[in-house]
């Protein structure tokens, strides 16, 4: 073949390869739009308020602040130990041939998902304590199953033919998972965090039921008193916060997944 | 990373100009599967040899051929290289030392073409300046602009591109033995035959001992040294060089399988020089010339497109020194058809 030939075939492709196509793009931007201009039109309607004495012990910064940090911890530190935890399990699953340990653990992480949070909640700390940690518990049984899940289905995704001459070319078994399969069930396996993570900021709401705080208190407490403004401050808090962290966690997929595909 | 590899392995590697592969008496049977897929499976290809598998779908090609890197374990029989068995040597250290080109190529989509042809140099520790100089050599080797294309994923390739960094990979670390399976069959017929004559072309230069596995049986023809011709559990039903083959087919079997026009085939293998050419006086000339690095097939097309007798042939600087005709070119096949007999049964 001559030279000219692959210079044909060169022009219908790109020289500056771009296969992840454009990052900033405006569909990005509507989120924090959307959840700025929400939390405009909340404070606008407060500050239109005559605020009681009982709405103004909760609806006040340093109040909302220690809610919202007390909620984000909760989510951030289940969804860490959930990655920590369901990733390797998921790894350990997918090398077994056995598919009866397969179907056992995912059945058991299916049953802690599809038993209602609060019964999960209150029934731990019913036998063991009420707090914090109990709280962060549930959270992790609750939201283990999608990470577990996606590990496993992301790894088994990976075409057959691109692990067969991975082990072809000599790679040990710890190497095809090391430098071809986790690598490219990296998106699904990030796919499953997220799903995780917006989870955990809802569920993480029944906290207040145990005492482990965050903004299920001004949801509780607003229904409880029936101030509305705190209640409605709660839950479009929550909303926010599960569409923000919705957001990054697509940015983060985006910059992780492999390029090349 | 490797650790002190087998000495046996290393003196495979160092021999990098193809090593002699002996499959003695294998079996494979799956499990659960009541016939064997591959059966007492016996062959030898000489150092630098192309052989051919062809036979039809699901007769155990496969098979044969994945279990000289142990892709797939035999169920019996040994497999040598160099006279090494490598059932007693490390299957990771060996795979490293023999070039594996899988039907569906196979390239790893996360990383560039240069990652992907470096992958198994990298295993072998080469160093990153030894690793750089060798895919750009490649590339070059296989008509791939390194700077065009070094960097780009998988993705953004055609398929015949990839194909060829598919042979490119399995060249990186020049191993003395190169396995093949269908390399050529996700093309169009066009694109298969540049890469067919590329590919004829680079094992001119490198000598590899290569196992080709198709069931194109016109590709086996082009591109073999010899042929092995197999039916169900790769049962060779003819071992030989496809002049050999084409002339003389064994049994029943391999005739249908060359199908009709076996002639025409043979043609393709023979230069037009072996011809007892005649005097240039009797062609009538004209334009149409054959050159002396032709084939009888290219000669034999220039005569029915022409609908001459008989048309001059060249040598390379376009001076005539024969002529050829249909009648010559039948008597070439003729003199070396060895049975007749054969010849004469088949339709
Ligand atoms: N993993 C397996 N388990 C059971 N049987 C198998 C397995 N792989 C292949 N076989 C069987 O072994 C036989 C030979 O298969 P093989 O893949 O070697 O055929 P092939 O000649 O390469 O065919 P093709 O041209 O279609 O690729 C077939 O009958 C097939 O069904
Ligand atoms: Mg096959």
């Amino acid at each position: 073949m001559t030279g000219q030939a692959t210079g044909d075939m060169a022009v219908s492709y790109s020289r500056q390869p771009s296969v992840r196509g454009r990052f900033f793009t405006a569909k990005r931007f509507v989120t924090p739009v959307l959840v700025v201009l929400v939390l405009g039109i909340l404070l606008l309607w407060l500050s239109s308020l005559q605020l009681d004495s009982i709405e103004r012990r909760t609806l006040n910064i340093d109040y909302i602040i220690n809610r919202t940090r007390e909620h984000l911890g909760l989510t951030i530190v289940a969804s860490a130990l959930v990655a920590v935890l369901a990733i390797p399990l998921g790894i350990a699953l997918s090398r077994t041939r056995s598919k009866v340990v397969r179907g056992i653990v995912l059945g058991v992480a299916n049953v802690g998902q599809a038993t209602p949070a609060v019964g999960v909640i209150i029934l731990l700390a019913i036998v063991w304590q009420t707090g914090y940690t109990t709280a962060l518990m549930a959270l992790v049984i609750y939201s283990f199953l999608p990470v577990l899940r996606n590990t496993l289905i992301g790894l088994q995704q990976v075409d057959e033919s691109v692990r067969e001459s991975a082990r072809g070319m000599g790679m040990t078994p710890n190497q095809v998972l090391l430098h071809v399969e986790l690598p490219l069930a990296v998106p699904v396996i990030l796919a499953g965090l997220r799903t995780s993570l917006v989870f955990c900021v809802g569920v993480a709401t029944i906290a207040t039921f145990i005492n482990a705080g965050g903004l299920g208190d001004m949801i509780v407490n607003g229904l409880k008193l029936q101030r509305y403004p705190v209640l409605i401050t709660g839950a479009v808090l929550v909303a926010c916060i599960a569409l923000l962290i919705d957001w990054v966690a697509g940015i983060a997929e985006d910059l992780l997944r492999p390029r090349g595909t | 990373m490797p650790k002190t590899p087998d000495t046996a392995i290393i003196q495979i590697a160092r021999n990098t100009s193809g090593a002699r592969i002996v499959l003695d008496h294998v079996t494979k049977s799956y499990a659960n599967q009541p016939v064997a897929a591959v059966e007492d499976f016996s062959m030898t290809a000489e150092p630098g040899e192309l052989i051919m598998f062809v036979g039809p779908s699901g007769c155990g090609k496969t098979t044969t051929m994945k279990m000289i890197n142990r892709i797939i374990e035999p169920t019996s029989g040994s497999i040598s290289i160099d006279g090494r068995d490598v059932l007693s040597l490390n299957p990771h250290e060996l795979r490293r030392h023999i070039g594996y080109v899988i039907q569906q190529i196979g390239l790893f989509p996360h990383m560039t073409i240069a990652e992907n042809i470096a992958v198994v140099p990298k295993l072998l520790g080469w160093s990153k300046n030894a690793i750089g100089d060798r895919i750009d050599e490649l590339l070059t080797t296989v008509e791939l602009n390194p700077r065009d294309f070094a960097h780009r994923y998988p993705k953004q390739l055609s398929g015949g591109q990839q194909q060829r960094v598919g042979v490119a990979r399995a060249l990186a670390a020049d191993p003395p033995v190169m396995l093949m399976d269908e390399p050529f069959g996700a093309t169009d017929p066009i694109t298969r035959e540049k890469l067919q004559a590329e590919f004829l072309r680079l094992q001119d230069s490198l000598g590899k001992t290569i196992i080709f596995v198709t069931h194109d049986f016109d590709e086996a023809v082009r591109l073999g040294d010899r042929i092995a011709v197999l039916s169900d559990r790769s049962q060779i039903e003819q071992f030989d060089t496809p002049a050999n083959i084409l002339a003389s087919p064994a049994n029943d079997y391999v005739a249908s399988f060359i199908g009709h026009g076996a002639a025409i085939k043979r043609l393709t293998l023979i230069p037009v020089t072996d011809a007892v050419l005649g005097p240039v006086s009797e062609s009538s000339g004209g334009p149409i010339t054959v050159c002396d690095t032709d084939t009888l097939r290219d000669a034999l097309d220039s005569l029915v497109l022409t609908g001459l007798a008989a048309l001059t042939v060249v040598d390379e600087a376009r001076r005539p020194i024969g002529s050829i005709s249909v009648d010559r070119i039948s008597a070439v096949l003729g003199a070396d058809v060895a049975t007749p007999t054969v010849q004469a049964s088949r339709p």
